[in-house]
């Protein structure tokens, strides 16, 4: 299992697109520092302007967690995409190139086949929202010291330095599982394609259409949306409260890891299964 | 001497909704063949072969591999198999070596090293081993390809159409690749091609197969040789040969005429009788061309099904 976990992370970390992602986390994260750099005071004037009537703030506002709370917000967004775009390639490029007939003609496996590539996708994932929790906390630290965060939600939140780290380790912690469910979703959607364009695309027609749906038609949609994914992917915030609301963290939590087991149990019926015609 | 039998199909169909590609199949491979694939597009060739390297399950009947049944011991026999399925397709962005050691790997190769060396060598692609495959020409993949069937020693090898997309010069070495896998390394060879001469020129045995049925299964030449073939007799006086055949029996035999040669219907040892007759009356004989070949005999079968 391990030789071939080695073998399929080569592979993703041989081709171009793989870095793609990787490119885009460093220039939007880069992006977001200079910005907060050249322009943040101004921008947060502009955000607690009718909260300066009644608070007096004080202290370092434009901090290091300050912008990585900026790029959590930020970037889930675009991570979906990274995220599909490898994973959408896993199997449904082997089909496209033809390498299937190299490969599953050796003395091997289609499940573990199928693990060591879901396995290896899981990797990039790490790879990609570990790199966004250090370069934005990191960079952020460096270039603009540690701070209170001010975080505006329902309420007006300030969490002390010192309340904060775990707090980010448990966000970041949530958007790994929140981008492999997003990559079970791709790879579930690779197996059926014999390109990569249908699972990356799919994969994002469906974040994105569930997402539309489901927020303009909240009311109709309410009873299925809390089974919806999709509905927890900004669940990361949770952690961002002083009184943490366990019931719906675990809850956000058990969705998603439900929906990694659905969309990989297909995957893996079918795909064991499945004729290999290309 | 009991041959040891490396394929065997019994019965063995393949449906796709109401299509039947491949049609109660049975044939048996042994163990030193170079065995001939033949059959027109659509017969069920790939679809076979895919059975056999498992790429696809049969809807029904048994394939056995070295004598064991393939469905329940898949691993064992794949072991044993080098396949070259359709197209050689690898990994583009990577070298010849590293598809070949991730290929190696998987097919748990001893001394992967050496034997990516010697297998390169072999086929003439050591010195481009550290180059991109996207760089390779048709015929150096080709060439690929069947050194990635011989990376862990199979005892058989299964080549799908390996001269597709060649030029004469790459099927001629592709031909003599072939031919050495079989002789020097004592490697059991079943060839899938619709390049009917070049399984004329090196396969023992063959099927031949339309519409997944199997029309015709033997030795080559013995299927050849079989029944009367068109024979060309190059004589040095047509007109006094016409003559002299007119007040013989063997103007019966005579089919055809053309520039300088007389074509008749013959079996094969009538071709031997008919030289004597010509020569004792007087006719000299330049050039006897037997005219039936391979791609008759398969245009013939396949036409009749």
């Amino acid at each position: 299992m391990f030789k071939l976990i080695s073998i399929e992370l080569y592979k993703i970390f041989s081709k171009g697109r793989t870095y793609i992602g990787i490119g885009a986390i460093v220039i939007i994260v880069l992006s977001i520092v200079l910005g907060a750099y050249f322009e943040g005071e101004e921008i947060l004037d502009f955000a607690i302007m009718n909260l300066k009537d009644t608070f007096i703030f004080e202290g370092k506002l434009i901090n290091g967690y300050f912008i990585g709370y900026l790029v959590l917000n930020t970037l889930w967004i675009h991570i979906p995409i990274l995220v599909a775009l490898v994973a959408g390639d896993l199997l449904a490029g082997e089909a496209n190139s033809g390498t299937f007939r190299v490969i599953l003609t050796r003395p091997i496996s289609r499940t573990k086949l199928l693990i060591a590539k879901f396995i290896a996708g899981w990797a990039y994932v790490l790879v990609l929202v570990l790199l966004m929790a250090l370069l934005s906390l990191g960079l952020g630290l460096i270039v603009f010291g540690k701070g209170d965060l001010v975080v505006f939600r329902n309420n007006l939140s300030i969490f002390s330095s010192d309340d904060l780290i775990w707090r980010f380790a448990c966000a970041f912690g949530y958007g790994i599982l929140t981008m492999t469910t997003v990559a079970a979703l791709a790879y579930f959607l690779s197996a059926f394609a014999e390109n990569s364009i249908g699972p990356i695309i799919g994969s994002i027609a469906i974040i994105i259409g569930i997402t539309i749906i489901s927020t303009v038609g909240y009311t109709l949609l309410r009873p299925i949306n809390k089974f919806l994914f999709t509905t927890y992917l900004p669940s990361w915030q949770l952690f961002f409260e002083f009184d943490l609301n366990i019931a719906k963290i675990i809850r956000a939590v058990a969705i998603q890891i439900a929906y990694i087991f659905v969309f990989l149990s297909i995957t893996f019926f079918y795909f064991r299964k499945k004729d290999i015609l290309t | 001497m009991r041959t040891e039998t490396y394929i065997s199909f019994d019965k063995v169909t393949k449906v796709y909704g109401k299509l039947k590609a491949v049609d109660e199949l049975s044939f048996n491979v042994t163990k030193g063949d170079i065995y001939g694939f033949l059959g027109p597009n659509g017969a069920g060739k790939s679809t076979s072969i895919r059975m056999i390297m498992s790429l696809i399950k049969p809807t029904s009947g048994k394939i056995m591999l070295f004598g064991k049944e393939l469905a329940y011991n898949r691993y064992q026999t794949l072991n044993r198999i080098g396949a070259l399925i359709e197209k050689p397709d690898f990994y583009k962005y990577l070298s010849a070596r590293k598809n070949l050691e991730i290929l190696g790997s998987l097919s748990n190769a001893v001394n992967l090293n050496y034997k990516i060396d010697e297998v390169l060598d072999w086929v003439g692609l050591l010195s481009r081993a550290e180059s991109k495959v996207k760089t390779f020409s048709q015929g150096m993949k080709q060439r690929l390809g069947i050194a990635q069937c011989l990376l862990h020693n199979p005892d058989l090898i299964i080549l799908d159409e390996p001269a597709n997309g060649l030029d004469p010069q790459g099927v001629k070495e592709i031909r003599v690749l072939i031919k050495q896998i079989n002789e020097e390394k004592g490697i059991t060879v079943l060839i899938s091609s619709h390049i009917l001469n070049e399984i004329e020129q090196i396969a023992n045995r063959m099927i031949i197969f339309n519409k997944g049925k199997c029309v015709v299964e033997g030795e080559v030449q013995k299927l050849l040789n079989s029944g009367e073939l068109n024979v060309s007799f190059y004589v040095d006086d047509k007109e006094k040969a016409k003559n002299s055949l007119s007040w013989s029996e063997w103007h019966k035999k005579l089919i055809n005429e053309d520039n300088g040669c007389l074509v008749f219907s013959l079996v094969n040892a009538e071709i031997i009788e008919l030289n004597k007759f010509l020569i004792q009356n007087g006719i000299g004989v330049f050039a006897i061309k037997p005219l039936r070949s391979l791609e008759d005999y398969f245009i013939k079968l396949t036409s009749d099904v």
